[in-house]
């Protein structure tokens, strides 16, 4: 994971995309570091595809602009651009035997025959699929066919390496292996990867950094840390990972602390913010389920925000207890537990009487 | 079990009867002389149970210059008209392919559509387009285009224009159903690894459409080397093509088993080209499978 966009190697200007109305992509500004594996992340339709395409170069921009390590590519074509792709389908040629799929970018460069040889060679040993060179696609299994477009597209040594839910399908065990597998690769070769994903688990593991989209928007560009624990709208909070939203109105603003009336959580909350709003604007606290207590005695220090309810539901995982807490506001409270002892203390049970409690600093204050 | 064979048994039964039967007949007349009798053919067996073929038909055949002439113009003929459908019928199927569902429709729907008039007025409805005084040579005068009509009627151009039209249904049907399985992931694949569209095309569109291709060849090019009728009401007498040659030899001189030969030679000259090209095809899917 080096570079950290300081230097852009991918410059995306104010890139907007219309299909006849309809705004596929609206005013994206973005900037990519060289060696990054970045992640474009959102629901389907949001514009990620449209996004990629473009920088792949099989859609062109209605407006703005694409640099890649400085040259300007907006109209260049596909083949003329820097960059390869792995397609979701894959799309390895059927009618070629694997050598000859990892082969067919190098000939179309012209590069000479015994070069093609050796660097296909070296490639398909990089994805450990050397002792397949001879066999056609058809006889792969679906993990073997991933590695195949991964080398088909790495073969050439791509400026950037554009990947298009890389592993969408493949089966979840396997999904595992890949993702760490992609990552070792990438950090091997030094190549910028992008990477469009709906997958928000898969963008987390693999990513350096994140752009979130929605509807043909750029809703938040970060770090995976920076996106989970501090979402800067209530659409990132809720599509990443699991929150509670807590809508609200704020009643009191002291320095960066902000206390919340919140009616469904029967109480106040707190959160702190930067940016204060303004007391008597709605709001939305927002806290993830494992930064919440559970306790059934009521917690004493008061800086936390504390919350009485009843255990409505309860799920044991193993390694952790996910609850569902009913507030006396009426609202339900998911909170997760680590179930760190074995028989210390009695494990909660339906109906139980508990607090809820979280720090001030554990919140998060939306406004968008 | 007994339902199980009685149902493979069906397509066997017909072949056999419909197909085989009809065949070991014809071969069975060519190998006879024509005499003025009902039939007009001496009998397979003599009257004292010897048999009496003899391959004076196909020695004939192959002695007569006007005959191999024939062959070769209709199988020349059949196999540009085969050319010009898949030059034409390539580029619509692609089109139709491509097009999005409910245009993809409607144009499938105008590909079928002549299905629905008869062969023999569509035909016929060409002679009154293209004749001296048709709808073409008219509009052409009247644009002042040309002074005096054009005569298409009764020519090879007026031949083609029939088979071509007649057949280019043929052509792009089985060409769309393989072009419109195609994943379109992999022509951009090619173009991302840096093939220009028209490499792209040659390298991956195809041979990916050729089980299309030779399938569409084999439904124009075999019609088309039999064609009696399009040769007959378009063409001229100069263009003397095997389906009317062995029309004539049956009902206008009445020499069936002249006739039988010729068009037992018909079908060993159509069942070369299929043999290769279904050899071709089951190494194309060979190498898919």
């Amino acid at each position: 994971m080096t570079g950290h966009g300081n230097t852009a190697f991918i410059e995306i200007q104010n890139v907007s995309k219309y299909f006849g109305d309809f705004a596929a992509v609206d005013a994206v500004s973005l900037k990519i570091g060289k060696g990054e594996l970045f992640s474009i992340l959102g629901g389907s339709g949001c514009g990620k595809t449209t996004l990629l395409r473009m920088l792949a170069g099989f859609e062109t921009p209605t407006a703005g602009r694409i640099l890649i390590d400085g040259v300007d590519v907006t109209e260049l074509p596909p083949y003329e651009r820097p960059v390869n792709m792995m397609f979701q389908s894959y799309a390895i040629f059927p009618h070629m035997t694997v050598e000859k799929n990892v082969a067919y970018g190098l000939e179309k460069e012209g590069v000479p025959r015994d070069e093609i040889k050796r660097r296909v060679a070296d490639m398909l040993n990089l994805v450990q699929l050397g002792t397949f060179a001879a066999r056609k696609p058809r006889q792969l299994s679906g993990g073997q066919q991933q590695r195949v477009a991964l080398a088909r597209a790495l073969v050439k040594s791509p400026k950037v390496l554009l990947l298009d839910e890389p592993l969408a399908a493949l089966d979840k065990k396997l999904r595992g292996q890949t993702q760490f597998e992609l990552m070792s690769i990438q950090d091997k070769l030094g190549i910028t990867f992008v990477v469009v994903t709906h997958d928000q688990e898969e963008a987390m593991i693999l990513s350096s950094r994140i752009a979130v989209m929605d509807k043909g928007r750029l809703i938040q560009v970060g770090t995976p840390k920076e996106i989970y624990e501090y979402p800067n709208s209530r659409f990132v909070a809720d599509f990443i990972g699991t929150i509670n939203m807590f809508e609200g109105t704020v009643v009191d603003v002291d320095s960066d602390r902000v206390r919340v009336n919140c009616k469904d959580a029967g109480g106040e909350l707190v959160a702190l913010s930067d940016v204060p709003p303004a007391v008597g604007s709605a709001v939305c606290v927002a806290v993830r389920p494992e930064k919440i207590f559970i306790s059934q005695t009521e917690p004493e220090n008061s800086e936390d925000t504390r919350l009485a309810g009843v255990v409505a539901d309860l799920g044991y995982f193993g390694n952790l207890s996910l609850y569902r807490i009913l507030l006396a506001g009426g609202r339900i409270v998911q909170v997760s537990a680590q179930n760190r002892r074995r028989s210390a203390e009695r494990f909660l049970e339906w109906d139980d009487k508990v607090f809820i409690s979280w720090r001030p600093r554990s919140a998060v204050l939306l406004t968008d | 079990m007994l339902w199980q064979r009685f149902t493979i048994a069906i397509p066997y039964f017909w072949l056999l009867v419909f197909f085989l039967a009809p065949f070991a007949i014809i071969l069975k007349i060519s190998l006879a002389d024509p005499i003025i009798a009902q039939p007009p053919f001496t009998p397979f067996f003599d009257d004292d149970g010897s048999i009496t073929a003899t391959a004076d038909n196909y020695t004939f055949l192959l002695t007569d210059k006007l005959y191999a002439v024939t062959y070769f113009k209709s199988v020349a003929m059949a196999a540009i008209a085969t050319l010009l459908c898949l030059a034409l019928g390539f580029p619509m199927a692609y089109g139709i392919a491509r097009a999005d569902e409910r245009t993809r429709n409607l144009l499938l729907l105008l590909i079928v559509l002549p299905f629905w008039i008869s062969f023999l007025l569509r035909v016929y409805a060409w002679m009154g387009l293209l004749n001296n005084y048709g709808v073409i040579n008219n509009v052409l005068m009247w644009l002042q285009v040309i002074d005096k009509p054009i005569a298409f009627m009764y020519t090879d151009f007026a031949i083609y224009i029939g088979l071509v039209y007649s057949y280019l249904p043929f052509m792009v049907l089985p060409l769309y159903a393989t072009l419109e399985r195609m994943d379109l992931d992999l022509v951009d694949a090619a173009q991302d690894l840096g093939a220009r569209p028209s490499q792209a095309f040659w390298d991956i569109t195809w041979p990916l459409a050729r089980p299309g291709v030779i399938a569409g060849c084999l439904l124009v090019f075999i019609p088309a080397m039999g064609e009696y009728v399009i040769p007959y009401l378009l063409g001229g007498p100069e263009s003397l093509l095997i389906g009317r040659v062995l029309f004539d030899e049956f009902f206008v001189n009445r020499d069936w088993p002249l006739a039988s030969a010729v068009a037992i030679v018909l079908l060993l000259l159509l069942v070369v080209p299929i043999v290769f090209l279904q050899r071709s095809r089951a190494q194309d899917e060979g190498r898919l499978a």
